[in-house]
């Protein structure tokens, strides 16, 4: 009988154990975390070291969605990070310390983002975080990285009208991704929009930036759908565009409605030639997915491609494909990912420490030779100063460059230079 | 006028790729009450055998075969998703017979497992498939393009559909199944041995996954949640066809097919999504039991 | 038998209890967070299992009631944040000022109040309509599967109003108090312990009285209790209502503790995960649930921890083995024992007797 009674006590307490500390607690709460250790120790091989002593690692956070819908995108980017750190390593490491990077898994869930931002926050005690690809998975870290005063890199080009101070940018805002790619258009294929996007925070952003840039330049817009995320049966919509006959279909659908959309815009016997599809979340990867035979000729806005002409991408290029396979491609958003673990690592050689106010004070204006070129930090609103590229997507996959801005751009997220967008960003005062 | 024949033929589309993901259901949920979550995962099997087929003939098929991969990767996707079936019945659903909610607790962690295989194997983003060349373009009739890549899905699915209609109605074998599943222990009396019927039938019901799977290539993304896309249409299709009534798959998938389609051309994606399923919850107050309902005399 | 006792559902309940209360004392401030999230789905889990477990409707749509709840909660959250200006996501949609369905959820207890009348009032109407047609059985599941789809979209859709899928966060004040201080989240861990408490023990007095029997009857045989002159369709109305009401309450404490709430935790997969809690808990008791939601998220979150690129390996081959293995959940395991236990009890004094019988 008493047996029993220990044996359901311990049950219980496994099962309590399981939630307390399933995954290694971090040692800087070793005293408090000893005790629930106790019933079942749990240890992960990566922690093991306790912090009370002086470690010779520097930890950091590198969290992706690697399982659920998201992973499709997220995944290289986090192979992207772990490639910028073992570089690094490789080289001496940072203030003579290793980094060590802790791995989350976000699974495609927001909620999940902020929970394990605050894991790696509170228990491992990251320097930084790199992580994040979903506009939403952003605001949900936003919260907890500002709480508990951490950093976090985001790779990812998004819509703008943020600026926390405890946030790196490392991917386009929209005055440098969107904006020009709309005058491009303008100048260069004509004047009639269709804005297609998927129904979230970002196309419907974007769009009402684009709405306001096409009334003020003069441009037309034929029409303005949004489809589910996931969505995959784009026919109807195929068949409004062509009621409408665009000269140009501005693209901001998100992962794999892409694939979708162009493999059932090309059945419909629409070809670049009869409309121009220009897609602000279709990269190198995604192409993959597509099809290079049918998105070929339909134009891309970003700000570094595979074939981007720098010295610096020759070497990038060539080390992930040693790493990941000579069939893996790179494209922008993980080539932000990548240099911004440098950008951090610069930041923290010049602070001299960890600490995240003097890093932060220290990447004010650090340049970096990034594969797409010279990027700087702006001090302003933590974004990075980028060149802007518009590309042509080629029958092998890759994308090529039409049209470059000959500098790097200053980052704009409220797009307060522009007078048509002062509306936009003058209701968030 | 040319803009309703478009949005008719753009639902029977529809309806077409809603019948052709939701037959093997119609079996394995309708038929057998086994509630299989990892039926979308089945269809992932499908379309990344279709993927192997490509590459392998990429690889060593002299170019101008090469769009004959497609037409060998449907009866491989088949043949390769019925054995994923089979082993699936006899390791784990054979257990589950007497306990169908269980059985989808069960799929559910098996599903869970095939994503995360394909991701270890495939990888996790997108694979890349090229539609043969053959179903490129489409058949143009005044201003309007029908695409090929449809019309052939379109086929497809009425080619499914008229086997398994011949199977289960016009061979021995078929009426054996059709036996043990409206009464399992006469049946038995009768010499049928019910568990190779079982096995037979899953794999039947697993094996169509992948044909659909195969078909949705030329469409979409493949990737390893493909799955998850689309197995709650298809069991939207099952239930307001009616459980158990394969006719009645047919006609929940083209009427959910032309019925969105309008919604969505009337209004917008997301307005005709919401709508669709707002008129399932109210189709189903109507017709509690689906289009069409096996009569009964038994009660609980 | 003092063995018996032990495993009373009773002395369990009060076990976990104690076990929660003290919790904090060996707990660090995010694993106390994280236990307090799982507590606060065990609630749902409860109102589930109610409706599943012992009716014997299967909703796979409780995610949208616990979504209402949590929605309730952080609209209220959010306007407090700006202090009673407009949420950014508003602005970026172009409007000008605040929604009139947003007007409500300025006051604390309006908004607590709408957190659980809303789900309630849904359920009502839809039950209403679909128990009294004599919809069961698999076609309520899709059913309620469809309604998921509606409301999730929608939520999606109108991003002016919702936010859209990034759904509402970075809260930062409760009557005044920092949410995210460690002090309020203790608090807020204590309220989700004590409703934990309070709803099971009342749910508790209600499956043990007549009502959870004709429940239990409602379930195993519906058209005989028609005949008996029970109304089912008035019961499982009842039950669905309340159970949708309760994870409205699980979904406020959730987001308390969790500080957001968007459309990808109240969609389809996860409201078959809450499925999964009780049915690995183990339904048709109340205390199965409870165990099983938080096992089932503990077990999710340690695996993720450990092992992040496999973990969905580990989870789905717990789920596979724990149906094949264990059929009546984490609690039949118990029961099992119990019933073993007596056994042998049984048989020992048989033989005690025999060997009586003897002299």
């Amino acid at each position: 009988m008493k047996k029993k009674l220990t044996l359901f006590m311990l049950m219980l307490l496994f099962t309590l154990v399981m939630a307390a500390c399933s995954a290694a607690d971090n040692a800087a709460n070793a005293d408090k975390a000893e005790e629930t250790n106790e019933a079942k120790p749990t240890e992960t091989g990566s922690e093991t070291e306790t912090a009370t002593e002086e470690s010779d690692t520097i930890k950091v956070g590198i969290l992706h969605s690697l399982s659920g819908t998201m992973a499709i995108s997220e995944t290289s980017v986090h192979q992207a990070e772990l490639l910028a750190i073992k570089e690094i390593n490789e080289n001496g490491g940072v203030l003579g310390k290793q980094i060590e990077p802790v791995i989350e898994d976000g699974a495609s869930d927001w909620p999940t983002f902020a929970e394990k931002a605050n894991k790696l926050l509170q228990q491992d005690q990251v320097a930084t975080i790199f992580g994040g690809w979903t506009s939403a998975s952003r605001k949900a870290m936003l919260p907890v990285v500002e709480e508990n005063n951490g950093l976090l890199f985001y790779p990812v080009q998004y819509e703008g009208m943020e600026a926390s101070p405890n946030i790196f940018y490392t991917g386009a805002a929209p005055n440098q991704q969107i904006v020009p790619a709309v005058n491009w258009l303008l100048e260069n294929k004509g004047s009639s929009f269709f804005l297609l996007g998927s129904d979230y925070v970002f196309p419907r952003t974007a769009n009402a930036a684009i709405k306001a840039q096409l009334e003020a330049e003069g441009g037309e817009l034929t029409g303005e759908e949004y489809t589910p995320l996931g969505h995959t049966d784009y026919n109807t919509i195929i068949a409004k565009i062509k009621s409408e006959n665009p000269d140009v279909i501005f693209n901001t659908l998100n992962g794999d409605s892409n694939v979708a959309f162009f493999k059932q815009l090309n059945d419909a016997g629409i070809s670049s030639d009869d409309i121009t599809v220009l897609s602000v979340s279709v990269a190198e990867e995604e192409i993959k997915g597509i099809g290079a035979d049918v998105i070929a000729g339909h134009l891309t806005s970003w700000n570094y491609y595979q074939t981007t002409d720098t010295p610096e991408n020759e070497e990038f290029v060539a080390n992930y494909k040693a790493e990941y396979g000579e069939d893996a491609v790179t494209a922008d958003p993980i080539e932000a990912g990548y240099f911004g673990v440098y950008l951090w690592a610069q930041a923290v050689e010049a602070a001299g420490t960890t600490d995240v106010d003097a890093v932060r004070e220290a990447a004010k204006g650090i340049t970096f030779d990034a594969p797409n070129g010279t990027v700087t930090i702006d001090g302003d609103n933590q974004h990075v100063y980028k060149t802007v590229r518009i590309g042509e997507v080629q029958s092998d996959g890759l994308i090529n460059e039409v049209w470059s801005s000959d500098e790097p751009i200053k980052p704009d997220p409220y797009l307060e230079e522009y007078e048509w967008a002062s509306e936009l960003s003058e209701s968030l005062e | 006028m040319t803009e309703m024949i478009l949005t008719l033929f753009n639902g029977i589309s529809l309806g077409s790729i809603l019948l052709l993901i939701a037959l093997g259901l119609a079996i394995t949920f309708g038929l057998m009450n086994v509630i299989n979550m990892a039926h979308g995962e089945l269809i992932m099997v499908g379309a990344y055998i279709t993927y192997l087929v490509q590459n392998i003939f990429m690889q060593y098929a002299p170019e101008k075969y090469f769009d004959l991969y497609f037409i060998l990767s449907i009866p491989l996707a088949l043949i390769v998703a019925a054995g994923v079936g089979v082993l699936l019945e006899v390791s784990l659903i054979r257990h589950l017979y007497k306990r169908p909610l269980d059985s989808l607790l069960a799929t559910w962690g098996v599903g869970l497992i095939l994503q995360q295989l394909a991701r270890t194997i495939f990888g996790a983003p997108n694979v890349g498939v090229q539609s043969p060349s053959f179903l490129n373009g489409g058949l143009e009739l005044g201003s309007i393009t029908f695409p090929y890549s449809r019309i052939f899905i379109l086929l497809l699915s009425l080619i499914c559909l008229a086997c398994i209609f011949y199977y289960f109605y016009r061979t021995a074998s078929g009426r054996r199944v059709r036996a043990v599943m409206q009464n399992r222990q006469m049946a038995e009396c009768l010499g049928v041995s019910t568990r190779k019927v079982d096995m037979l039938t899953f794999a039947i019901g697993s094996g169509l996954a992948g044909v659909a799977g195969c078909a949705l290539t030329l469409l979409g993304a493949i990737g390893p949640t493909i799955g998850t896309s689309y197995i709650i249409d298809a069991f939207m299709v099952v239930v307001v066809g009616g459980v158990g009534a394969l006719f009645g798959a047919v006609a929940g998938a083209f009427g959910i097919g032309i019925f969105n389609t309008i919604f969505e051309f009337l209004t917008n994606a997301t307005l005709g999504k919401v709508l669709i399923f707002i008129l399932i919850i109210a189709f189903l107050q109507w017709r509690p039991s689906g289009i069409v309902i096996n009569r009964s005399r038994s009660l609980d | 038998m003092i063995s018996q006792k032990l495993f009373n559902n009773r002395i369990i309940f009060s076990v976990i209890l104690i076990l929660l209360l003290f919790a904090p004392l060996f707990l660090t401030d995010f694993r106390l967070n994280l236990l307090g999230k799982f507590l606060a789905f065990a609630i749902l889990a409860i109102g589930l299992d109610l409706l599943w477990g012992y009716t014997g409707v299967l909703s796979l749509g409780h995610g949208i009631f616990f979504g209402l709840g949590a929605y309730a909660m952080a609209m209220y959250l959010k306007l407090e944040a700006t202090g009673g200006q407009l949420p950014d996501f508003m602005a970026w949609s172009g409007m000008s000022e605040l929604p009139l369905i947003w007007i409500p959820f300025q006051y604390p207890i309006v908004a607590i109040a709408l957190g659980i009348l809303i789900p309630a009032a849904i359920a009502f109407f839809l039950g209403y309509l679909t128990f009294r047609n004599r919809i069961s059985g698999v076609y309520f599941t899709i059913l309620s599967q469809a309604l998921v789809l509606v409301l999730v979209t929608l939520f999606v859709g109108a991003q002016n109003l919702t936010g859209g899928t990034s759904g509402l966060t970075n809260f930062k004040t409760l009557f005044g108090y920092s949410v995210n201080s460690p002090a309020s989240q203790m608090v807020f861990y204590f309220i989700t312990v004590g409703v934990l408490a309070i709803i099971f023990i009342s749910c508790r007095i209600l499956v043990k009285g007549r009502f959870g029997k004709v429940l239990v009857g409602i379930r195993d045989g519906e058209n005989r209790m028609r005949f008996l002159g029970y109304n089912p369709s008035t019961y499982k109305t009842f039950v669905y209502t309340l159970s949708a009401a309760i994870a409205g309450i699980a979904g406020m404490l959730f987001v308390l503790q969790v500080g957001i709430i968007s459309p990808t935790m109240i969609g389809i997969i996860p409201s078959i995960e809450m499925v999964l809690w009780v049915a690995l808990g183990g339904r048709g008791t109340l205390i199965g649930p409870v165990i099983g939601a938080v096992f089932v998220n503990a077990a999710k979150t340690g695996f993720s921890e450990s092992y992040p690129e496999f973990w969905t390996y580990f989870l789905g081959l717990m789920f596979v083995l724990v149906v094949v293995f264990l059929p009546k959940g984490i609690t039949g395991l118990f029961t099992k024992w119990k019933e073993r236990r007596q056994k042998q009890n049984d048989t020992a004094s048989i033989e005690v007797s025999k060997s009586y019988s003897r002299l």
